[in-house]
């Protein structure tokens, strides 16, 4: 079956219907504002809950029967355990097991440990994914392997479509580090500590149906209630809800590539130099390599200029949580922890607050903190001389990544992109992105080894760091650069007809498509 | 059948590849391409290989690439080594375009702070080597290439020469000693090397020797541009030959001093204090003040001890020494900022350099700063001073204006 296409204001082709639904072509930033009213779950008695508040049933199944689970529903997990996570494979080989078919799987995102789930997508028991599909699924999807077409969301478009009714949730199952029997749960204690549950908090409020899963059962209270117990219907207890090991790392990394750390440098001296790094000032860092080594540069000179900072938004990882520690920020704004180290800042400190994709970067709400931030680092697989950017698909047209915040951080006051100007052979800088994740008029500056290109929109920026001695040039002179060291410029990937996965804008609508690769 | 092979292979190398050439007697080029590229530049690298087969007058042979990202010129240089190892001399050698960028000069005082050895046989480390801006790099044939790669390596510095734009770093050779030294010299030499290391030098014939084996391949080739040398000392004798070697040449433009090999041909231990090596460095420093020619220190080696770093350079500086070696782009900016004046010798240096300009053109023959009078090496060193703080950026070319009083 062919897909109906129409083009987009950005020129890209998009899908008029995904999975049986009609769709909004992107019709610019800020452009679309629909009516009506949110999506709500149906009303619950609590007559129907034991009055002692014991929730517990005997294993997933029981649960999974309880809540209704049958053909076609739409079953959602998250990813706040990461690439340690046990709980999404369990809920579909239970679902198989019990003979469900055509589900949809409706993940924060997902991580290689769920290729274990392609099994379950060949055999129909998944019909699609509608969430972030990392490495191997994306693969999968890529290849033209998915029944249906996959949609990639970011986490504040995630939560838009979950209250705006685009998604319904049948039954959500959370991965619950520990929780009590009425259903409160957190993620900062236990052996699965991963720091908060932000992401499956629309979920505890929307969907028909919530089971907690929980490693670390504790006796009512479980407090802080990061998850309301109110919104829960059942209680599993299992052995491990995740490998300890991948769900937070020791100690995280920064890049020790001497190219991405005069990158990272180079970044952090332009927030320095264009007069942002100052007295009250936030910023959002997140968790790679660069992103990591900028926030130790711009760590450095905030101290040698005595700045301090009112907030970070995080990603937190041991180097935020020092920044706090030492007295150089106010509050960490966290997202989700990535080092053992945050998470037990998060335990310890009041000022280490945590956030979800609803405070941080729902589009459809009465305003969200994402536009507040004054400056964000980010990373891209491909940036276009028109400043458009693509963090979901490589260059050769397969999709590897998923989108996570990153559409929603561009609202930022000032969006840079550290990255380098090519990989391998491979040019980051392109005349045209292969997908097109975000418009180039809200990334502001992309900072490469080869020098930094400033958005000739942003006129403020250029006569900022007018005078300073850092490499400014046109994008379109680095594409030459690039172009001429990897050997012309590349050809181009080829692509089938059928578009395997659409591309949401944080207000729902369709930015652009994946096709399914030749091959 | 015969069959050549040259690069690396395998899912952790980067930048790189590995070729292999098989010798048919189809009178066809059968050519298979594995390249995680290859969506991009499949088609460039089998047009290329056509490409320098042809050029290399080679009619019939079956090649494998297996590609890891490598750039053209990488590609380039291990067909033709894989050619060379099939036992073939090249028809031509098949040589990437001379980039424009590869074409700027140097100067025998240029300022030589930071020198960056970049194994002779990694391609990953040249690409980028140039962005992090040290005074020099270094292509290293000798010891960071394996013997059997010696060939290969050869042969990608020729390329990296044509192709990489170091962007103003001054392109410095280390051959290997001997006749292997030899061919090095006939590979690179036509390519804009400036400045030639030798390796483990112990007397003055030996820099003739090098020195008058360039001159000929400069002649044969019709280079202009002068081609200057660097010897270094890493052996006891060596050390007390250090001024005849210096002054060896009049190519020879800086002396240095190889700390690894001179502590063990004296029988010891290099230590971080460096008390074995004290008079050896003493020695370089005084052998190539007296010949007129830069002093340069050895190479630090731990790379993760950024204070040790700079510790050690300044230790050099307050030696003599004008230069470190490195062996990690992270450790140029350390380098050169340790390197550079101190505030207060740039006051100082700034009042001496007036007061020379003044005394001059006054036509006064003695310098005087206030009741004070300035021998002339005063100034000189002032003047050594001034340039290195405009060339660092701590003072502005136009200092002069904006001197008060």
């Amino acid at each position: 079956m062919k897909d109906e296409l129409v083009r987009n204001v950005l020129g890209r082709f998009v899908p008029k219907v995904v999975n049986g639904r009609p769709q909004v072509p992107f019709a610019g930033v800020g452009k679309y504002k629909p009516k009506g009213h949110k999506a709500a779950p149906p009303i619950a008695s609590c007559v129907d809950y034991h009055a002692d508040g014991n929730k517990i049933v005997k294993d997933l199944r029981t649960a999974l029967e309880l809540a209704g689970l049958k053909d076609g529903m739409t079953i959602s997990t998250h990813h706040h355990l990461r690439n340690g996570d046990y709980v999404a494979n369990m809920v579909f080989d239970t679902a198989a097991e019990m003979g469900v078919k055509d589900l949809m799987w409706f993940p924060s995102a997902s991580f290689p440990c769920h290729a274990h789930n392609i099994k379950h997508l060949e055999s129909g028991v998944i019909d699609h994914i509608e969430g972030s599909m990392n490495g191997p699924l994306g693969e999968f999807c890529s290849r033209g392997k998915m029944r249906g077409m996959g949609v990639l969301r970011s986490h504040g478009g995630r939560h838009q479509a979950v209250q705006d009714g685009e998604v319904h949730i049948d039954i959500a199952v959370i991965a619950a580090p520990t929780a009590d029997p009425f259903g409160n749960a957190n993620g900062l204690t236990g052996p699965s500590a991963c720091g908060l549950l932000g992401f499956a908090l629309a979920d505890s409020q929307y969907a028909d149906k919530v089971i907690i899963v929980t490693d670390n059962l504790v006796p009512f209270p479980c407090v802080p209630w990061q998850i309301h117990g109110n919104y829960v219907d059942y209680v599993v207890v299992v052995d491990r809800i995740g490998d300890a090991s991948k769900i937070v790392s020791g100690t995280t990394e920064i890049t020790r590539s001497p190219d991405r750390l005069l990158i990272a440098e180079l970044a952090a001296r332009f927030v320095r130099e264009a007069g942002i790094m100052k007295d009250g000032f936030s910023f959002q860092g997140g968790a790679g390599g660069t992103a990591l080594a900028f926030a130790i540069f711009l760590k450095d000179m905030m101290k040698q200029a005595g700045v301090k900072a009112r907030f970070v938004r995080a990603g937190s990882t041991r180097y935020t949580v020092e920044m706090l520690e030492e007295g150089l920020t106010d509050y960490i704004l966290d997202g989700q922890t990535f080092d053992l180290e945050g998470v037990r800042s998060m335990r310890e400190n009041a000022n280490h607050v945590w956030t979800s994709p609803f405070t941080s970067y729902n589009y459809h709400g009465k305003g969200n903190f994402a536009s507040m931030v004054d400056v964000v680092v980010l990373g891209a697989t491909e940036v276009d001389v028109n400043f458009n950017a693509n963090v979901v698909t490589h260059s050769d047209g397969l999709l590897l990544h998923g989108i996570g915040g990153w559409q929603n951080c561009l609202f930022a006051k000032c969006t840079i992109l550290p990255i380098p100007s090519f990989r391998d052979r491979i040019p980051v800088i392109v005349d045209e992105v292969t997908t097109l994740c975000g418009p180039g008029e809200l990334i502001d500056v992309v900072v490469t080894e080869r020098g930094i290109a400033i958005n000739p929109r942003r006129i403020d920026l250029i006569d900022a760091v007018k005078g300073s001695n850092l490499p400014i040039r046109s994008i379109e002179d680095i594409k030459a650069e690039v172009e001429k060291i990897c050997g012309g410029k590349p050809a181009k990937p080829k692509f089938k007809d059928r578009v395997v996965a659409a591309i949401k804008w944080v207000d729902g609508t369709l930015i652009d498509c994946v096709r399914e690769i030749a091959q | 059948m015969a069959r050549g092979e040259a690069g690396r292979r395998g899912a952790d190398i980067r930048s790189d590849c590995w070729i292999s050439i098989e010798e048919t007697k189809s009178g066809t080029i059968e050519i298979e391409v594995k390249s995680k590229t290859a969506t991009l530049y499949g088609d460039s690298i089998r047009s290329l290989i056509e490409d320098g087969l042809r050029t290399m007058g080679i009619g019939s042979a079956r090649v494998e690439i297996e590609d890891q990202g490598a750039l053209p010129f990488v590609i380039m240089a291990r067909l033709e080594a894989a050619v060379r190892r099939l036992g073939l001399e090249p028809s031509q050698p098949y040589l990437p375009p001379m980039l424009s960028e590869c074409t700027y000069t140097t100067s025998r005082d240029r300022m030589r702070r930071s020198r960056l050895y970049l194994p002779g046989n990694e391609p990953k480390f040249m690409i980028n080597a140039g962005i992090h801006h040290p005074d020099g790099i270094i292509l290293d044939l000798e010891d960071s290439v394996h013997p059997d790669e010696k060939d290969a390596a050869r042969i990608l510095v020729r390329n990296a020469l044509r192709q990489v734009d170091f962007m103003g770093a001054e392109r410095m050779i280390r051959i290997n000693q001997g006749k292997l030294g030899y061919i090095d010299l006939e590979f690179t030499i036509p390519h804009n090397v400036h400045v030639v290391l030798i390796p483990k030098c112990e007397d003055a014939e030996q820099v003739k020797q090098v020195d008058s084996k360039i001159e000929a391949i400069r002649q044969a080739n019709g280079i202009s541009q002068p081609t200057f040398l660097m010897p270094i000392i890493e052996s006891a004798r060596g050390a007390i030959k250090a001024f005849e070697i210096a002054s060896a040449s009049p190519n020879v433009v800086a002396l240095t001093i190889g700390l690894e090999d001179y502590t063990a041909d004296i029988g010891t231990q290099r230590t971080k204090d460096g008390r074995e090596s004290f008079w050896a460095r003493c020695e370089v420093v005084n052998a190539a003040r007296a010949a007129g020619i830069q002093p340069i220190d050895t190479v630090f080696s731990d790379v993760r001890d950024m204070e040790g770093l700079r510790q050690s350079v300044l230790e050099a500086k307050s030696l003599g020494f004008e230069g470190k070696g490195c062996i990690h782009p992270r450790q140029i900016n350390v380098i050169h900022e340790a390197f550079a004046p101190s505030d207060e010798e740039i006051e100082k240096a700034k009042r001496i350099v007036l007061a020379f300009e003044e005394a001059q053109s006054k036509g006064l023959g003695v310098v005087a700063l206030g009741s004070k009078m300035i021998d002339p090496p005063v100034v000189k060193r002032a003047i050594r001073t001034v340039d290195l703080a405009i060339a660092t950026g701590k003072l502005p070319d136009n200092w002069r204006e904006q001197h008060e009083g």
